[in-house]
């Protein structure tokens, strides 16, 4: 250990982006990598080994869709072999029965599976793709039949927030243990389709209601996971438990990233799998060190009781919002600039609804420039 | 459909074993022992390795709490109520099952 930085617990394998739904707060950044650009299966072998090698023990194998990658099986293997646990993080459109198989035989230890809504026509629509939801209930039947626990990921916002309780009954009736109840993060994708997710103050109070009654109601056979959105928080989140300081993440060309939005923040060199140990980078990299800790915090945070609970918040929602990724987060109630949050808010979250702009390759959505 | 699950209670006959997909394993590059579970990681302190190190699936509770009162030579009643508590939580959030 270096400067009392410990070893990272886990890696975010994005082996992909590419994906067959078209989610319109889809995480992976605006700029899409192509298949051509991906890491090959040697390259992500190397890189679980090396992960373990640091001191990671979880690898969450995700996307995009990490299902369209052949060589998923034989990665989750290999995972195994060094000694990480293996989750996968998928859509579930592309799971069959043989996929499964293959999977489980492989080692895998635990699937989330992502759900748009409790009604398959809003689902489909929201997912981008026909069909969609019946294909992720079909998928869910197959995970549990295997005996691999599932958590269910609901991705909500203002288009399916009245519907939690019947995510909830969903969840239930799949034999999830797990569901994370997850509110739209606004960067990326979602932060230009704010218009169109950004959910009332009412709405959000009456779903964080029905977890609490939920959670009661269900202890000890439903964990919930739930956290409230950054646009109504009076603190911001530890977004990835702190900078450099828990997760690494690797996207599908092989760079590495404090999380996986990083990508989009400016100045950054961020280094690469294939010329750099993640040894080196986790430990030395200028990218990996120049949020971590405390010491380049501005005020309020570097004097804040609360900067080594929420370590600043979030670095990417900084900058979207401020232009600056090293302000303090606007998620905090004390940020000097969380007027532009608390205006968001008011002007989106009152406004119509807006027309999805739907997560694609090759194009940017209006009002986001490309290089 | 099946039965809606209902909450298991632990109390002394309790026979507890790590859910399927749960590993305890001895972690080398921290030097201490981890759990290891879906999107959980739990980092157990000294005396929770000691409880669950017996958690094997045919010890009681009531005879994990025998061999910790006989080993740290601690009153039974209290050991009692802090391992039933701890084994409940870990059963609550799925990382044990009977």
């Amino acid at each position: 250990m270096s400067d009392g930085v410990g070893p990272p617990l886990a890696l975010l394998a994005e082996l992909t982006h590419r994906c067959p739904l078209r989610c319109p707060y889809c995480s992976n950044p605006l700029e899409l990598e192509r298949a051509s650009a991906e890491l090959d299966e040697a390259g992500w072998r190397r890189v679980l080994g090396e992960a373990a090698a640091l001191g990671v023990l979880q690898v969450h194998f995700s996307g995009g869709e990490p299902l369209v990658r052949r060589d998923l099986a034989a990665l989750v293997r290999h995972a195994g072999a060094v000694g990480l646990y293996s989750n996968l993080i998928t859509s579930g459109v592309l799971l069959d029965r043989a996929r499964l198989e293959e999977l489980v035989d492989a080692g895998l230890e635990h699937v989330q599976l992502s759900f748009q809504d409790s009604l398959p026509a809003s689902a489909d629509r929201i997912a981008g793709l026909a069909d969609a939801h019946r294909k992720k209930l079909a998928a869910a039947a197959l995970v549990r039949e295997a005996g691999l626990p599932l958590t269910v990921n609901a991705v909500m916002h203002r288009q399916n927030l009245e519907r939690l309780p019947d995510m909830i009954e969903l969840a239930l009736a799949l034999g999830a243990s797990r569901l994370e109840v997850a509110h739209v993060q606004y960067y990326g994708w979602a932060l230009a389709n704010r218009r169109a997710l950004l959910p009332s103050i009412e709405q959000l109070e009456r779903a964080t209601e029905t977890v609490e009654s939920a959670r009661r109601r269900l202890k000890g056979v439903l964990t919930i996971d739930y956290v409230v959105p950054d646009y109504y928080a009076q603190r911001p989140k530890a977004c990835m438990g702190g900078w450099g300081r828990q997760f690494l993440n690797v996207s599908p060309a092989g760079k590495v990233l404090p999380c996986h939005a990083a990508e989009s923040l400016p100045g950054f060199d961020f280094p690469s799998v294939k010329t750099a140990s993640l040894a080196d980078i986790w430990y030395r990299s200028d990218a990996f060190n120049r949020f971590r800790g405390t010491a380049w915090m501005p005020e309020p945070c570097h004097s804040c009781a609360r900067r080594e609970i929420d370590w600043g918040g979030c670095r990417c929602q900084a900058f979207q919002l401020t232009g600056d990724p090293a302000r303090t987060d606007p998620a905090c109630a004390l940020a000097p600039d969380r007027a532009l949050l608390d205006t968001a808010r008011e002007n989106d979250a009152a406004a119509p609804v807006g027309d999805f702009a739907y997560r694609q390759f090759g194009t940017v959505p209006v009002g986001e420039s490309r290089e | 459909m099946n039965a809606a699950p209902e909450r298991v209670i632990v109390d002394g006959t309790s026979r507890l074993r790590f859910a399927p997909h749960v590993k305890f394993r001895h972690d080398e590059t921290r030097g201490r022992w981890v759990v290891l579970a879906p999107e959980r990681l739990l980092l157990p302190d000294d005396l929770a390795v000691e409880i669950l190190r017996l958690v094997d699936g045919s010890l009681s509770v009531n005879g994990i709490v025998d061999d910790l009162a006989r080993r740290f030579e601690a009153p039974r009643e209290v050991i009692a109520a802090d391992v039933t508590q701890m084994l409940q939580d870990l059963v609550d959030k799925a990382v044990l099952a009977p």
